[in-house]
């Protein structure tokens, strides 16, 4: 049945069985980037193994890098993308540290790119499964950062990425949560849209009369941070232009599920916010008033929807920062009465009951300031 | 925005690098064929020719003694400027 429906719908372009590494190769495909370049680590391997046979098959026609490291792989699109070509790449966990110098330079540089980042936890110990400690290392670098909770998510997320990115000139990433996300298959609508040509503050060609990046002296540095930083900090309203302009009015910087007149809420992101959810409408049936925020972007950070939450406050994070979680800790800047629990780091399983049972405990005021879970 | 990143390439547009060196080469004209390999190498593009013989602009050579190395005359030697 389920292999029918990918079967029919993937001839009409519309309803496909996809997982979320699917998804971020079919949005990408939209994207028809001119370089595509990266190396193999779990959970991405799917997402470039799917877009190396696009390239094969020839219904994409990108060049298609083999490279030996991460590092190379984001040196290679950093490259390509100074010359006006639209990129791709994608990582994980240890090849994100591995090309961690790389990141700096292309936000420093002001270059256009999207990556996806299926989250995964760094080791050691050795562990291939999700948490959120990958995408916490990117998130002030200077990056948009995007945080998909399904396989739509992910496509759309990654489709909009391309014309976000090149209309702010600040490298975007993906990250959805390793297997939970990457490796289960949804239903996604693959939209049939035609992303705008690929737009940049600057190109270098072999006649270009400049250097980019020479070493510089007095304030250019300080000057090149502040202003990257103050883009990204004002970037809200050009990234809610665009989705709304492909993903339709309700897309926002955070998704507010029952959170009008909330006495709790729960603020978290990625693939478990779905779990949640359910617990927030067991719990409205009840008669408790809680409702949830969920984060689609880290970066911007969305202060509004957090500014504007009345209720008790629990953000949920699976990352650990010191003392707090991954978001945790900035978010009590805004809210500092907020509770932090971090969770179920390296794919620590963590079901329906239990985040039941995390969310009773906050609502009854049983939880501290922050907690670990387990 | 990219006011920061973007430069245009000049001579001495770090300041007079030539104050970093150590040791400053030293052309003897008696031995120098103007076989203009010191030139070749010099990753600082600063051996030049003037009056048929080497020159050297010491405003902007670093010291790092290349040109010595690659001089096949050992017609290039090094006095060292700081201790
Ligand atoms: S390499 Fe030596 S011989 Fe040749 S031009 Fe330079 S100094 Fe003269
Ligand atoms: S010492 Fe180095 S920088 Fe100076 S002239 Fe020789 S090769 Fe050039």
């Amino acid at each position: 049945m389920q292999e029918r429906l990918q079967d029919e719908s993937y001839k009409s372009g519309k309803r496909v069985l996809l997982n979320g590494n699917q998804a971020v190769a079919e949005a990408v495909k939209i994207a028809e980037p001119d370089v595509i370049a990266a190396y193999p680590i779990t959970p991405q391997t799917p997402v470039v193994e799917k877009l190396a046979e696009f390239v094969a098959e020839g219904v994409l026609n990108s060049e298609f890098v083999n490279v030996e490291s991460e590092y190379s792989a984001l040196s290679v699109v950093y490259g390509a993308a100074l010359t006006g070509a639209r990129v791709f790449t994608a990582t994980s966990s240890h090849g994100l540290a591995y090309m961690y110098e790389m990141c700096w330079w292309v936000a420093g540089s002001r270059v256009p790119l999207v990556m996806a980042l299926p989250t995964r936890s760094i080791g050691a110990p050795w562990n291939i499964h999700s948490d959120h400690s990958d995408v916490m290392i990117l998130k002030d670098v200077g990056w948009i950062i995007s945080m998909a909770e399904n396989a739509q998510e992910c496509f759309d997320l990654t489709l909009i990425g391309f014309p976000i990115s090149e209309e702010l000139n600040i490298p975007y990433s993906v990250s959805y949560d390793a297997f939970m996300v990457s490796h289960t298959a949804e239903v996604v609508e693959v939209r049939d849209v035609e992303l705008p040509k690929r737009k940049q503050a600057y190109k270098i060609l072999p006649n270009s009369e400049f250097a980019l990046n020479a070493v510089t002296v007095n304030d250019a540095r300080h000057k090149a941070r502040k202003t990257l930083m103050k883009d990204l900090e004002n970037s809200r309203r050009k990234i809610e232009k665009i989705g709304r302009c492909f993903l339709g009015e309700d897309f926002s910087l955070a998704e507010k599920y029952r959170v009008e007149d909330a006495d709790y809420v729960i603020v978290t992101y990625g693939g478990w916010s779905g779990d949640f959810k359910d617990v927030v409408d067991e719990m409205r049936d009840e008669g408790v008033k809680i409702g949830l925020l969920k984060l689609r972007f880290l970066r911007p950070l969305p202060e509004e929807e957090l500014k504007e939450i009345s209720g008790d406050v629990l953000v949920v994070d699976r990352s650990a920062l010191y003392k707090f979680g991954g978001m945790g800790g900035e978010i009590k800047r805004i809210i500092p009465e907020a509770k932090n629990v971090i969770a179920a780091l390296g794919g620590y399983e963590i079901g329906y009951s239990e985040i039941k049972a995390l969310v009773r405990r906050f609502v009854s005021g049983k939880i501290g300031e922050v907690e670990w879970y387990p | 925005m990219l006011d920061p990143l973007i430069s245009h390439p000049k001579v001495g547009s770090a300041g007079k690098t030539g104050e970093w060196r150590v040791f400053k080469p030293i052309v003897d004209h008696e031995l120098c064929v103007l076989c203009l390999e010191c030139s070749e190498y010099c990753p600082e593009n600063v051996i030049e020719v003037r009056d048929d013989k080497i020159w050297i602009d010491y405003d902007y050579c670093k010291g790092c003694l290349i040109c010595k190395n690659v001089c096949k005359m050992k017609a290039i030697k090094a006095e060292r400027e700081f201790y």
